[in-house]
């Protein structure tokens, strides 16, 4: 055999070993069982000497193989302590602590496989959401099922009922509804016809389109999204780089201690004591394990979340800035109030929303919808009082719409009662319209914006979760600022604010020493969510949005602001409790080492395995988290 | 340049982030700086330059060390 084939066979081989190290693992723990039995129950030592010597060369070889190859590109990683630890047990015919030792790394390691496939699963859940293959118009003008991969921009493509839109394109032909949740987040099925534009990863529910691909795999908008999320539970904060570097010199450290404590000592046991429990596990692996997991939750919740920097400074956020009246109200005003002077409501009713139809200003488009459906009149003559309403004769009658300018104007009285209302609808922030019929007060309505269902709740959500100041900075007048901004309890609001003067209020705030997030939708306020702390983008997965924030809120829901807002506060605390129980199991062992006669490698190595464990299964509570 | 991402099987302990990107890291044509072991998501992603070294030859690094790859996507930079 030449050198060549040599090397290959050894590859092969340890190939083989690495892939069958489940079944080594429970090979090992019979011939463990079967070690102890022999020896306690049957007295039988020769057995138990046996079967232990074996399961630790079967034990060891796989975490020797890791510990070989570490070693080749110059890292001394867990598996080379271990590996030698046991040679050195085993050296001391320790058979027992070498066996114990092995099989209790490589079932840790076993569960650590997949109790973390656990808590990536969220995210899991989403990159399997990417479309894989296409129907795509070849040369021969027939469409053949081609890898998603094999698909270019400007290729023809055909999507059929039920399929995945495999890329980001333009319908060229055909009609269909396509649920775009996995983009949106919002499930009610979006109409498309020609030139309609269409999302990877969203699902066509009915008819089949063609479609020209526009953009393909990562970079359509969903590829963005899984990118993002995919880099996002991989970033590292400052905590972690720190601890990476730490570790990188601690398994050496640990090493070299070892090598003192036995020239100093000349106890072998000791030594090999101390590799076992010198190692890094839970510390290295509690803040990713949290990480992912918080992001997880996140993308399951339609929120995103730009890595564990951001999961920190959330977290100390203190102040929310809402960037105008429409994150929080609904943006299309309705009729709030109404009062009837008439027995004839039906009639009027009617007269009013044959005038009304006849216009589109806003609070006449109100009226009309909240009539809804009535017999409607044919309108004669319309006249429209410019600032003031309109004017128009039907069946006969002269009917006014307006406001109280428009009745003075037409002479109507308004009664006692009549001011009374228009005061006290006035004062919850209605605009008014008045409506008279040959002069006669019949119908009085107030319009105003709505706020948006469930926000006040919301709103108070924050505030629980110790957020101190809500900040609404808007465009609008400081009335209908004020008003929105008693009704939802919020501790500030600015009216008549252009652009500029949010990104310096922001500033502002922050030289104060206050944590900012700023809540806007990503389309002309990039500059304050850059420079709050917190870039919050109510965007429905645009791609301005994607880029420019730190916390995008998929199909802006304002119900996911409160949810973000504790799941980074969960997650930074389940990171503090992962990196206590990491640094206080190696200092409790460390300390049990020297000051106690109990500790032995076999209890070191079961107490890192299930430390590891812990800080895993802790990080997985993540997933759960609901508010 | 080309830019290369390859999808591994799933990666279990944060030393063997540190095993590939030190293999990756010493292949002569790969860009160090570039190099981006993706713990969670398991994936390797890098900038090489395509006469030096070809991906088959990274992937077959990074299995010497006994990691599968599962496949792998080269783009144009």
């Amino acid at each position: 055999m030449d050198h060549y084939t040599t090397e290959k066979t050894v590859s092969v081989l340890q190939r083989f070993i690495l892939s069958k190290k489940n079944h080594i693992t429970l090979i090992c723990a019979i011939l463990i069982v079967l070690g102890f039995t022999s020896e306690l129950v049957f007295k039988n030592e020769i057995v138990a000497i046996w079967s232990l010597a074996t399961a630790s060369i079967l034990g060891v070889a796989p975490i020797a193989i890791q510990a070989y190859q570490a070693l080749k590109v110059k890292v001394v990683s867990i598996d080379v302590l271990v590996t030698i630890a046991v040679i050195g047990a085993f050296l001391l015919r320790n058979f027992e602590e070498s066996a114990i030792v092995t099989f209790l790394f490589l079932f840790g390691a076993f569960l650590e496989q997949r109790t973390l496939n656990k808590t990536r699963s969220a995210i899991k859940e989403l990159t399997e959401m990417a479309p894989e293959s296409a129907l795509k118009l070849m040369d021969d003008g027939v469409f053949e099922e081609v890898n998603v991969d094999e698909v270019d921009e400007g290729d023809i493509l055909l999507v059929k009922t039920g399929a995945k839109v495999p890329v980001d394109g333009t319908v060229l032909s055909g009609v269909g509804h396509i649920n775009e949740a996995s983009i949106t987040g919002e499930s009610v099925p979006v109409g498309k016809k020609k030139d309609s534009g269409v999302y990877a990863g969203t699902i066509l529910e009915n008819g089949t389109l063609q479609i020209v691909a526009d953009r393909v795999g990562e970079d359509t908008t969903f590829g963005r999204i899984i990118e993002l999320v995919e880099e996002a539970q991989d970033s590292k904060s400052e905590a972690e780089r720190f601890i990476d570097k730490f570790s990188k010199y601690y398994t050496p450290a640990v090493l070299g201690l070892a090598i003192i404590t036995w020239l100093i000592s000349r106890d072998v046991e000791l030594a090999i004591t101390l590799l076992v429990l010198g190692c890094p596990g839970a510390l290295v692996i509690g803040v990713p394990v949290s990480n992912v997991a918080g992001i997880g939750n996140g993308a399951r919740h339609g929120v995103l979340l730009k890595g564990s920097e951001v999961i920190g400074d959330f977290s100390r956020v203190d102040t929310i800035v809402f960037d105008k009246t429409g994150t929080l109200t609904v943006g299309n005003p309705k009729v709030a109030d109404k009062e009837f002077y008439a027995d004839n409501v039906g009639e009027v009713s009617g007269y009013l929303a044959s005038v009304e139809r006849e216009s589109d200003h806003p609070l006449a488009n109100a009226i009309v919808e909240h009539i809804g459906d009535v017999p409607l009149s044919r309108v004669e003559r319309t006249d429209v009082v410019k600032g003031a309403g309109i004017v128009a004769y039907i069946d006969g009658h002269r009917v006014a719409a307006g406001n109280v300018t428009l009745m003075e104007r037409e002479d109507v009285h308004l009664s006692k009662k009549a001011r009374a209302d228009i005061a006290r609808f006035e004062k919850s922030g209605n605009s008014l319209v008045l409506t008279s019929v040959d002069g006669e007060l019949k119908a009085l309505m107030g319009i105003r914006d709505q706020i948006r269902p469930g926000v006040k709740e919301d709103l108070q959500k924050l505030k629980k979760l110790g957020v101190k100041n809500l900040v609404v900075l808007s465009g609008d007048n400081q009335g209908t600022v004020d008003l929105v901004a008693r009704e939802l309890g919020l501790t500030e609001a600015h009216g008549h604010m252009l652009p500029g003067d949010k990104s310096k209020y922001i500033e502002e705030l922050q030289s104060k020493g206050h944590i900012v997030a700023f809540v806007g939708d990503g389309v002309n306020d990039s500059p304050s969510l850059a420079l709050a702390h917190i870039g919050i983008a109510m965007g429905g997965g645009t791609d301005v949005a994607i880029e420019t924030s730190d916390v995008v809120l998929m199909n802006s829901d304002f119900s996911r602001l409160p949810h973000a807002l504790g799941l980074t506060k969960a997650t930074a605390a389940n990171m503090h409790q992962n990196i206590v129980i990491a640094v206080g199991v190696v200092l409790v062992l460390l300390a049990s080492v020297f000051l106690s006669d109990w500790m032995n490698m076999s209890i070191a190595m079961l107490v890192h395995e299930a430390s590891i464990l812990v800080v895993i299964l802790n990080g997985m509570r993540l997933l759960r988290y609901g508010l | 340049m080309k830019k290369a991402t390859i999808q591994l099987e799933t990666l279990a302990c944060p030393s063997c982030v540190q095993k590939i990107e030190q293999a990756t890291k010493s292949l002569a044509g790969v860009e160090k700086e570039s190099v981006k072991v993706l713990f969670n998501s398991s994936k390797v992603k890098f900038d090489f330059d395509a006469e030096k070294i070809s991906v088959v030859d990274v992937e077959r690094a990074i299995t010497a060390l006994g990691y599968e790859v599962i496949k792998s996507q080269v783009k144009d930079k």
